[in-house]
């Protein structure tokens, strides 16, 4: 997929970075998940993860949104040091993840799950109560604003298909303030289609200035949107390349380490 | 190839909903329905009475005792846990309370609260161990359904001397200034003027039929629009829905799951405290068969309301029309020429029914195919 799609790229601000981080390293008793990985993020850019199955991409976001504390490193948050104690600060700082599982409850609205745990209210005392038209009309409207038009904002999730759940989960993140939203993995269990959806959201994300982190193993995928790629092998980092400094099987065999992946594409005629 | 959903404002796949496909995506609709084939049903073949206020009366109050216990249970059905020892805990309250009243001497502005608390405690103790181990909550709440039971027949005896049986609770609670607002009947004023103008059947002397609401009809209404409100309209519901739904993805999301599913443990057993509380009054005294099996009733009630046993969703209205069908039933039949004992057949039928209904519901909803 070396012809280039219709986002735009290539011209990431020079800003500095939201979060930057420095030679982190995390051990999970005599395990070495990471081994010195340096990462940064600036506000309107996409910055890809890549790295095979195992390579500690999910440690590694672990560690960035504040479930784990790393080993060793350093993690400055514009421009301060900081360190994470939980999910929740990390949250309240400004970076949202969007896991794998979504943290979507299928049998619920799409308002419902928009606002889960963050329910504005209006009234007071024993008075008080959801404030359901502006749920609804906030709902309608971020998710129209991310190129999505519901059918009702009392839909269940579960009616929703796997792309547009991903999206109601990034809606969700980008309207309760994110700067850095950390997709997991957002295409890996979708279709063509949806997958191209998904990867447009994430391209309204960035206009919109928040940094954009994508994780996953499909270099087609990340090449489509990314604006710089980070390759994680065996817990460390291979180094980041802009746009136009790298070609597809290049990324693809540092991904790989380089080894056997030449003897396989022989045998699948470059399609990997 | 990115945009190809979003241009158009009127989403082409959407079919104009009627009134009737609204309403099929509604909890409470086959408890509803329910209600409708079952007053049909006795139209049809019960005397004539049934229906009328003294009837009407007649069949709500055991519904509503039922309907307390069935609106909790609903509530914690919804949260995505059981409580299998409620009934049990009816009949362990109830002790609490007349041992409170009767042996201790204490007003009911002292007993009631602390049997409230009590309960909470009892409550917060099955939570707190379901919580704490992961175990379902079906098991943990199971051995609570023996335990509360066995200590109600213990605690009976050291109380009584060796009686399964509490005696003497409306001599003490006599004249106390609580005491109508858990025993008696409501409205004692507005059924008398409508009978001194005839709006109402009365007795040869004039007295109403009907002398008012049995109090625990009024408490049952409270207790449904309440747990209503509060499911539908504030965000301690969306919570409810949330930990019922997904427990892992509401935490994810910043829910208290923890607190609110120890909450919902706390608040059925209080259900069953306040059922408790009303039935001895009435009663006069307490026995350790109290709220036998209740526990399952309430929950086919709760079910025939919409809950579904996996939780994340249900309605406390639907449980308010399911223990109203119960009430219907159960009553019901002694005004037809039927024998009664087919309200057992009735029950099962009626929750087979039920699920296999709110599981088709489920997929409407959800599109699962």
């Amino acid at each position: 997929m070396s012809e280039d799609t219709k986002f735009h790229h290539g011209d990431v601000p020079d800003r500095a970075p939201i979060v930057e981080m420095k030679d982190i390293e995390k051990h999970f008793g005599n395990i070495i998940a990471l081994a010195g990985v340096s990462f940064d993020v600036k506000p309107g850019e996409c910055h890809c993860l890549l790295g095979d199955n195992g390579a500690g991409k999910s440690t590694f976001i672990k560690t960035m949104s504040g479930v784990h504390k790393p080993t060793k490193g350093e993690i400055y948050f514009e421009g301060k040091p900081m360190s994470f104690d939980s999910p929740r600060d990390a949250m309240e700082a400004g970076i949202a993840t969007v896991f794998q599982d979504l943290a979507m409850i299928p049998l619920m609205s799409v308002t419902r799950n928009f606002f889960m745990g963050r329910e504005p209210t209006k009234g007071s005392g024993p008075l008080k109560r959801l404030d359901i038209d502006k749920m609804n009309a906030t709902t309608m409207e971020e998710m129209r604003r991310m190129g999505i038009n519901l059918r009702a904002p009392d839909q269940a999730v579960g009616t929703l298909s796997g792309g547009e759940r991903q999206t109601v989960a990034i809606a969700r993140a980008v309207y309760f303030g994110a700067k850095i939203l950390i997709l997991d993995e957002p295409t890996s269990a979708l279709g063509v289609r949806q997958t191209s959806n998904v990867l447009a959201t994430i391209d309204k994300v960035r206009k919109q200035g928040i940094g954009v982190v994508f994780i996953s193993h499909n270099v087609r995928h990340a090449l489509a949107v990314g604006d710089r790629f980070t390759v994680l092998n065996r817990g460390k980092t291979l180094g980041t390349a802009k746009r136009g400094e790298i070609s597809p099987e290049e990324l693809q065999d540092l991904m790989a380490g380089g080894q056997e992946l030449a003897e396989l594409e022989g045998s699948l005629g470059g399609t990997v | 190839m990115s945009d190809s959903t979003s241009q158009s404002a009127v989403d082409e796949r959407l079919k104009s909903e009627g009134f009737g496909a609204r309403l099929m995506k509604r909890p409470e609709l086959g408890a509803i329905a329910g209600v409708i084939l079952v007053t049909a049903f006795f139209l049809a073949t019960a005397d004539p009475a049934m229906f009328t206020l003294s009837g009407v009366v007649n069949f709500m109050t055991p519904a509503s005792q039922l309907g307390i216990l069935a609106i909790g249970a609903a509530l914690l059905m919804i949260g995505g846990e059981f409580d299998l020892s409620i009934g049990s805990m009816v009949a362990f309250a109830g002790l609490f309370f007349a041992a409170a009243t009767v042996t201790m001497g204490l007003p009911l502005s002292i007993a009631i609260p602390a049997t409230f608390a009590f309960a909470a405690l009892m409550g917060s103790l099955n939570g707190f161990i379901v919580i704490r181990s992961g175990l379902p909550s079906f098991i943990v709440t199971l051995a609570f359904l023996f335990i509360l039971r066995g200590l109600s027949l213990v605690g009976l005896k050291l109380a009584t001397g060796g009686s399964t049986q509490l005696r003497g609770v409306r001599d003490a609670v006599e004249g106390d200034w609580l005491a109508p607002f858990f025993s008696g009947d409501a409205f004692g004023g507005l059924f008398a003027w409508l009978a001194e103008n005839g709006l109402i059947e009365t007795f040869k002397n004039g007295a109403p039929k009907v002398p008012g609401f049995p109090i625990e009809i009024v408490w049952f209404l409270i207790i449904a629009l309440l747990a209503t409100w509060v499911l539908l309209r504030t965000p301690v519901g969306n919570w409810i829905f949330a930990a019922g739904g997904d427990a892992n993805a509401a935490t994810n999301s910043g829910v208290p799951v923890r607190k609110v599913k120890i909450s919902l443990f706390m608040v059925t057993a209080c259900c069953a405290a306040l059922v408790a509380i009303i039935t001895v009054m009435d009663a006069g005294s307490t026995d350790a068969r109290r709220g036998f099996q209740k526990e399952f009733e309430a929950i086919i009630a709760a079910v025939i309301g919409g809950c579904l046993l996996t939780g994340g969703y249900g309605s406390a209205i639907g449980a308010f029309f399911g223990a109203t069908i119960f009430g219907m039933v159960v009553i019901g039949l002694t005004y037809t020429s039927f024998d009664q004992d087919w309200f057992q057949v009735f029950l099962g039928g009626m929750l087979l029914i039920a699920v296999l209904f709110n599981n088709a519901i489920r997929k409407r909803v959800t599109g699962e195919r």
